[in-house]
C-alpha cells in the first residue's frame, strides 16, 4: 500500500467481508428464546382457543411484529451503530412505503367493496 | 411439440404489418450482411455487446430506445391518421382488433421501450463520471441488465409478426386481460415482456443506488453532488420500491391466466379493482421515475448555458426528495371514478395537489438560474426553454384532474390524454433530446450539428401544440380515448389538424436522424478536443471525449459544487501527473447477453405454452448464473505505462489544440 | 499548464491512498449493501402479495376456508423448522469469523437439511389441500394463499439451491473474502425469509384460524 497517507483516514469496513456489525453465539442464542417464546404464545392463544379472537387477532400481530425486531437486532445485527449507515436509511425507506402500500391499499379496497361491490362479503 | 405456435401465427392477411415485419426483415438482413462484409462481429462482440463500460451500456441502452422510438411513433402516426380519417362517418383503415393493439404497443413501447430505457441509458452514461468514479458499482450486472431490457424489447418486436400484441391498452386491466376475454397469446406478450424487462429494471436501480452511495469521490459529501446524480438517487429509490409492486401484479394476472386462479377473475371471488390498485401504485412512482431524471438533465443544461451555478441547489436537493416521497400517496388520482368514495377521493384529491409544489420550486429555480445568466442559446437550452413553457401548462392541467369531481368529467376523455402527453412530452422527451445532445459530443468525440438540431426542435415544439392543443379541447368536448371510430363532423377537423400535428413530429424525428448522420460525416468539423465544448462545470467535462475506459487516471479529490468549474477558475485543470499508477479494471463478459437469450427463449416458450422449451430456458438461465459465480477471471491491471500514453496522447491533443 | 500548483501537493497525497484504497476494492460492504438494498425491494414484493391476500381473504367462493383447511400444529412445527435454520446459520456464520471452514460446511448442512424440511412440509400441505379441492383454483381466496406461501417457499428453494452452490465454492477456495461477502449475503436472505415467514404464519394461519 505505497504511499499512503497516514493521516488521511482511509474508509473502511471491518476488516472481514460484510462490514456487518460483529455477530456472537450470544445475540444468537438471545434472539432464538425470544423468537420461540413469542412464537408459543401467539400460537397457544389460538390453539387453545382461551380468548377471543378480537383479542388474540392483535396479540398475534403484536407479538409477531415484535419478533420480527428480535429478528432485525438479534439475527440481522440491525442496531444503533447501523443507523448511519445506508442499510438503516433503506430500510426505513422501504417500512414507509411498505405500510403506506398495505395501509392504503386496505382502505382504498375498503371503500372500493363498500361502494362497488354490494353483493360480496365485507373484507376485512 | 410447439405449444400453441402454428404458422397461423403469422398475420398474413394483415397487410401493414407484413409491410413492417418485411421492412424489419429486410433490414435486418442489411445490417447483418453490412457487419459481415466490414468484418465487424468481432469488434461488435467484444467492444459493445460484451462490454461492462458503463459509457458503452449506456450509449447501447439510448440507441434501443431511438430504435423504439421510432416504432411507437409510427404507432401514434397509425392511430392519428385513423382517428382522423374514421371520425366523419368512414372506418378508416384499422380495424379495431388492430387498432388495439396498436394503442397497446404504443403505450408499452414509449413508457417501457423508449422513455425507461433512454432515462437509464443517459444515467449510465453520465453519474459514474459525475461522482468521479471508474463505473458502476456492480458491472457485470450492468451489462446483464441491459440485455435483460432488450430481451423485453425483443419479444414485443416478435409480437408484431408471430401472433399478436394485447388489445388492452397499455396497462392491461383485468377482466379485459383475463383469459376469458383474451384468450389468445396477446396478453401473455405483454406479460413476459414486461416482467424479463423489469428485472432488468431492478437491478439497474440497485446498482446505480450503490455506485452513488458508495462509490463517490473523496471530498463528495451527499451535497457536492451534482445535480443529475441526486435526481438519478431517488429515482432509482423509487426504481427499486415501485417495481416489485408491477412484478407482482403482472405475476398474480399470469397466474390467473396460467394456473386458473382468481385474483382478479369476475368469478371465483377475485377482485379485478385490486389489479387497478395495484398496477397504479407502482404506476404513479413510475412516473416520477421517468421525469426526476429529466429535471436533473434540465438543471445540469441551464446552468451550463446560463453560465451561472444552479440557483438554489439545496431547494431543488430537498423538493427532489419530496417529490419522491410524495410519489407514493397519490396513486389513486388515476381511478377517482373507481368508486371510492368522497372521503377517500378528497385525500388523494389534495396529496396530488401538494405534490405540484416542489415542482414549482424547482420551475422558479430554473428561471432564476437564467436570470442574469449569459444564456447561449444553443439547442439544448432551447429544449429547456421548450419544457418550461410546456411542462407548466401540462402540469397546470394535472392539477386541474385532481380535483375529483373535475376528473369526473374528463377522466379517460383525450383531456387526459392531452394532459400526460403534455407532461411526458414536454417533460420526459424534451429532457431526452438536451442530454442526448449536451452529453453526445462526451460520448462520442464530436458534437452533433447545430443548426439540425434547431430545426428538430422547433419542429417537435410546434408539433406537439399542433398534435396536442386539439385533443384538450376534443376531451372538453367529451370525446373519450381510444375510439377507433366515431361519426362527429364537429370533432373531425380537430383530428385532422392533431393529425397534421403528428406529422410534423416526424419531421423534427426525421430531422434527428439526418443531424446524426451528418454530424457522423462532418465529424472532424465538429470534433470536441479538449472534452468540454459546453464550457460545463462538472466532472465528467475534465476527461477527454470520449472519456479513456478507465474514465480518470486518478481518483479526483472535490472540494465543493461544481468541482470542474471550481478548477478552471483556479487555472488547476487538466495537468498532467507527474507519475501515473496502474488501474484495476474488470474484464468484459458473455453472461448477460448469454442469460438474457434464454430469458428471451424463455418468455417466448411460456408465452406460446411450449413447456419443454420453457423449463429447459429457465435452468439455462440458473446454470449460466451458477456457471459465471464460479468464474474468477474477472479482473485484470491496466498497466501504468499504458495509462501514461493514454493521458500523454490527450494532453498532447490539448496542447495542439491551444498552439 | 505544465508547472503543478503547490496546492495539488497534498491532493495527490491523499489520491495516492484513495488509489491504493481502490486496489482492496470491494471490502464486501459494496456488495451486501447491493443485496440489502435488493432484499428491500423483496419486501415490497411481499407486501403486494401480503395487501392481496388481506383484501381476498374472505372470497371463499363457496368453499373451504382457513378453519377447515389449516394445521396449525403442522405450521408450528414449520416454524420451528425455519426459525432453527436461522439459528443454525447464525452458527455457520459465527464459525466463518473464526476462520472454522469444516464447521461452516457442517452447519449450512444443518441448515439446508432444515430448509428442505420446511419446503417438503409446505409442498405436502399444498399437494393435500390440491388433492381435497381446496387448490389455487378453487377461489380468490385460496389463489391468494398458494400464491403468498408459495412465493415465500420458492424464495426458501432458491436459498437452498443457493446454499448448495455455496458448499461448492467453499470447497473450491476455503473461506476467501468472496466465499465470505457471499456467506453474509445469503445471511441476510435466509434471515429475512424467516422474517416473512412470522408475517405468514401470523397473517395466514393465526388470522386465519383465530
Amino acid at each position: 500500500m505505497h504511499g499512503a497517507n497516514p493521516s488521511m483516514p482511509v474508509p473502511h469496513g471491518e476488516d472481514h467481508a460484510g462490514g456487518a456489525s460483529h455477530a456472537s453465539v450470544r445475540s444468537y442464542v438471545v434472539g432464538f428464546v425470544l423468537s420461540v417464546v413469542l412464537t408459543a404464545i401467539p400460537f397457544a392463544l389460538v390453539m387453545s382457543g382461551t380468548v377471543s379472537a378480537s383479542t388474540a387477532v392483535p396479540a398475534a400481530l403484536g407479538l409477531g411484529a415484535v419478533q420480527m425486531v428480535v429478528h432485525l437486532v438479534y439475527f440481522l445485527h440491525m442496531d444503533r451503530a447501523s443507523s448511519r449507515t445506508w442499510n438503516m436509511a433503506a430500510f426505513v425507506f422501504t417500512v414507509i412505503v411498505l405500510v403506506i402500500l398495505v395501509v392504503g391499499s386496505l382502505w382504498v379496497m375498503h371503500n372500493l367493496d363498500v361502494n362497488m361491490m354490494p353483493g360480496m362479503m365485507p373484507m376485512e | 411439440m410447439f405449444g400453441k405456435l402454428t404458422l397461423d401465427a403469422i398475420p398474413y392477411n394483415v397487410p401493414i404489418v407484413m409491410a413492417a415485419v418485411g421492412g424489419i426483415i429486410v433490414g435486418g438482413i442489411v445490417l447483418f450482411a453490412l457487419i459481415t462484409y466490414f468484418r465487424l462481429w468481432g469488434y461488435l462482440w467484444t467492444e459493445w455487446l460484451t462490454s461492462i463500460d458503463h459509457k458503452r451500456i449506456g450509449v447501447m441502452y439510448i440507441l434501443l430506445a431511438m430504435v423504439m422510438l421510432l416504432r411507437g411513433f409510427s404507432d401514434a402516426l397509425m392511430m392519428r391518421s385513423q382517428q382522423a380519417l374514421a371520425s366523419d362517418g368512414g372506418a378508416g383503415y384499422l380495424p379495431p382488433e388492430h387498432y388495439d393493439q396498436v394503442f397497446t404497443a404504443h403505450g408499452v413501447i414509449m413508457i417501457f421501450f423508449m422513455a425507461m430505457p433512454f432515462i437509464v441509458g443517459l444515467m449510465n452514461l453520465v453519474v459514474p463520471l459525475q461522482i468521479g468514479a471508474r463505473d458502476v458499482a456492480f458491472p457485470y450486472l450492468n451489462n446483464m441488465s441491459f440485455w435483460l431490457t432488450a430481451s423485453g424489447a425483443l419479444l414485443v418486436n416478435i409480437a408484431l409478426g408471430v401472433g399478436n400484441f394485447a388489445r388492452t391498452g397499455w396497462l392491461a386491466y383485468p377482466p379485459l386481460s383475463e383469459l376469458h376475454f383474451s384468450p389468445d397469446v396477446g396478453v401473455d406478450y405483454y406479460i413476459w415482456s414486461l416482467q424479463i424487462a423489469g428485472i432488468g429494471t431492478l437491478t439497474a436501480g440497485i446498482n446505480m443506488i450503490v455506485t452513488i452511495l458508495k462509490m463517490r469521490a473523496p471530498g463528495m459529501t451527499m451535497m457536492r453532488v451534482p445535480i443529475f446524480t441526486w435526481t438519478a438517487l431517488c429515482t432509482n429509490m423509487l426504481i427499486v420500491a415501485a417495481f416489485p409492486i408491477l412484478t407482482a401484479t403482472l405475476g398474480m394476472l399470469s397466474l390467473d391466466r396460467y394456473l386458473g386462479m382468481h385474483f382478479f377473475t369476475n368469478d371465483g371471488g377475485g377482485n379485478a379493482m385490486m389489479y387497478v390498485n395495484l398496477i397504479w401504485a407502482w404506476g404513479h412512482p413510475e412516473v416520477y421515475i421517468l421525469i426526476l431524471p429529466c429535471f436533473g438533465v434540465f438543471s445540469e443544461v441551464t446552468a451550463t448555458f446560463s453560465e451561472k451555478p444552479l440557483f438554489g441547489y439545496t431547494s431543488m436537493v430537498y423538493a427532489t426528495i419530496c417529490i419522491t416521497v410524495l410519489s407514493f400517496v397519490v396513486w389513486l388520482h388515476h381511478f377517482f371514478t373507481m368508486g371510492s368514495g368522497a372521503n377517500v377521493n378528497a385525500f388523494f384529491g389534495i396529496t396530488t395537489m401538494i405534490i405540484s409544489i416542489p415542482t414549482g420550486v424547482k420551475i422558479f429555480n430554473w428561471l432564476f438560474t437564467m436570470y442574469r445568466g449569459r444564456v447561449r442559446f444553443e439547442a439544448p437550452i432551447l429544449w429547456v426553454i421548450g419544457f418550461i413553457i410546456t411542462f407548466t401548462i401540462g402540469g397546470m392541467t394535472g392539477v386541474l384532474m385532481a380535483v375529483p369531481p373535475a376528473d369526473f368529467v374528463l377522466h379517460n376523455s383525450l383531456f387526459l390524454i392531452a394532459h400526460f402527453h403534455n407532461v411526458i412530452i414536454g417533460g420526459v422527451v424534451f429532457a431526452c433530446m438536451a442530454g442526448f445532445t449536451y452529453w453526445f459530443p462526451k460520448a462520442f468525440g464530436f458534437r452533433l450539428e447545430p443548426r439540425l438540431g434547431k430545426v428538430s426542435f422547433w419542429c417537435w415544439l410546434v408539433g406537439f401544440y399542433m398534435a396536442f392543443m386539439p385533443l384538450y379541447a376534443l376531451g372538453l368536448m367529451g370525446m373519450t380515448r381510444r375510439l377507433n371510430h366515431v361519426d362527429n363532423p364537429v370533432w373531425h377537423i380537430y383530428l385532422i389538424v392533431a393529425m397534421v400535428g403528428a406529422f410534423i413530429i416526424l419531421c423534427g424525428i426525421g430531422a434527428q436522424i439526418l443531424q446524426i448522420a451528418v454530424s457522423i460525416y462532418y465529424r472532424e468539423a465538429l470534433r470536441d478536443v479538449t472534452g468540454d465544448p459546453w464550457n460545463a462545470r462538472t466532472l465528467e467535462w475534465s476527461v477527454a471525449s470520449p472519456p479513456p475506459f478507465y474514465n480518470f487516471a486518478q481518483t479526483p479529490v472535490v472540494h465543493g459544487l461544481d468541482p470542474y468549474w471550481e478548477e478552471k477558475q483556479k487555472g488547476v485543470d487538466h495537468k498532467p501527473l507527474p507519475v501515473y499508477r496502474r488501474i484495476h479494471m474488470p474484464h468484459n463478459t458473455g453472461t448477460g447477453f448469454i442469460i438474457s437469450g434464454f430469458a428471451s427463449a424463455l418468455g417466448f416458450a411460456l408465452i406460446w405454452h411450449i413447456w419443454w422449451l420453457a423449463i429447459g430456458a429457465f435452468a439455462a438461465v440458473i446454470v449460466a448464473a451458477i456457471v459465471h459465480s464460479f468464474n474468477e477471471h474477472r479482473e485484470y491491471y491496466v498497466p501504468s505505462e499504458q495509462v501514461a500514453a493514454t493521458e500523454g496522447q490527450y494532453f498532447k491533443q490539448l496542447a495542439s489544440q491551444e498552439a | 499548464m505544465t508547472t503543478q500548483a503547490i496546492q495539488s501537493e497534498p491532493i495527490s497525497a491523499i489520491a495516492d491512498s484513495i488509489d491504493a484504497h481502490e486496489e482492496h476494492h470491494d471490502d464486501g460492504s459494496t456488495t451486501t449493501l447491493g443485496f440489502w438494498i435488493y432484499l428491500m425491494s423483496d419486501c415490497i414484493l411481499f407486501a403486494s402479495l401480503f395487501a392481496s391476500f388481506a383484501v381476498l381473504r374472505g372470497q371463499l367462493a363457496g368453499g373451504p376456508g382457513a378453519r377447515e383447511l389449516f394445521s396449525l400444529p403442522y405450521v408450528a412445527v414449520e416454524t420451528a423448522c425455519l426459525l432453527v435454520s436461522s439459528f443454525t446459520y447464525g452458527m455457520a456464520m459465527i464459525s466463518m469469523q473464526r476462520g472454522r471452514q469444516a464447521q461452516v460446511l457442517g452447519w449450512l448442512v444443518l441448515t439446508m437439511l432444515l430448509g428442505l424440511g420446511f419446503v417438503g412440509m409446505e409442498v405436502h400441505e399444498f399437494a393435500d389441500l390440491i388433492h381435497e379441492g381446496a387448490g389455487p383454483d378453487r377461489s380468490a381466496f385460496l389463489s391468494a394463499f398458494f400464491t403468498l406461501v408459495g412465493t415465500h417457499g420458492l424464495h426458501v428453494t432458491a436459498g437452498i439451491v443457493w446454499m448448495l452452490v455455496l458448499i461448492l465454492h467453499i470447497l473450491r477456495r476455503g473461506l476467501s473474502p468472496a466465499n465470505q461477502t457471499r456467506l453474509m449475503c445469503l445471511s441476510l436472505f435466509w434471515h429475512f425469509l424467516d422474517v416473512v415467514w412470522i408475517g405468514v404464519f401470523t397473517v395466514v394461519y393465526l388470522m386465519g384460524v383465530a
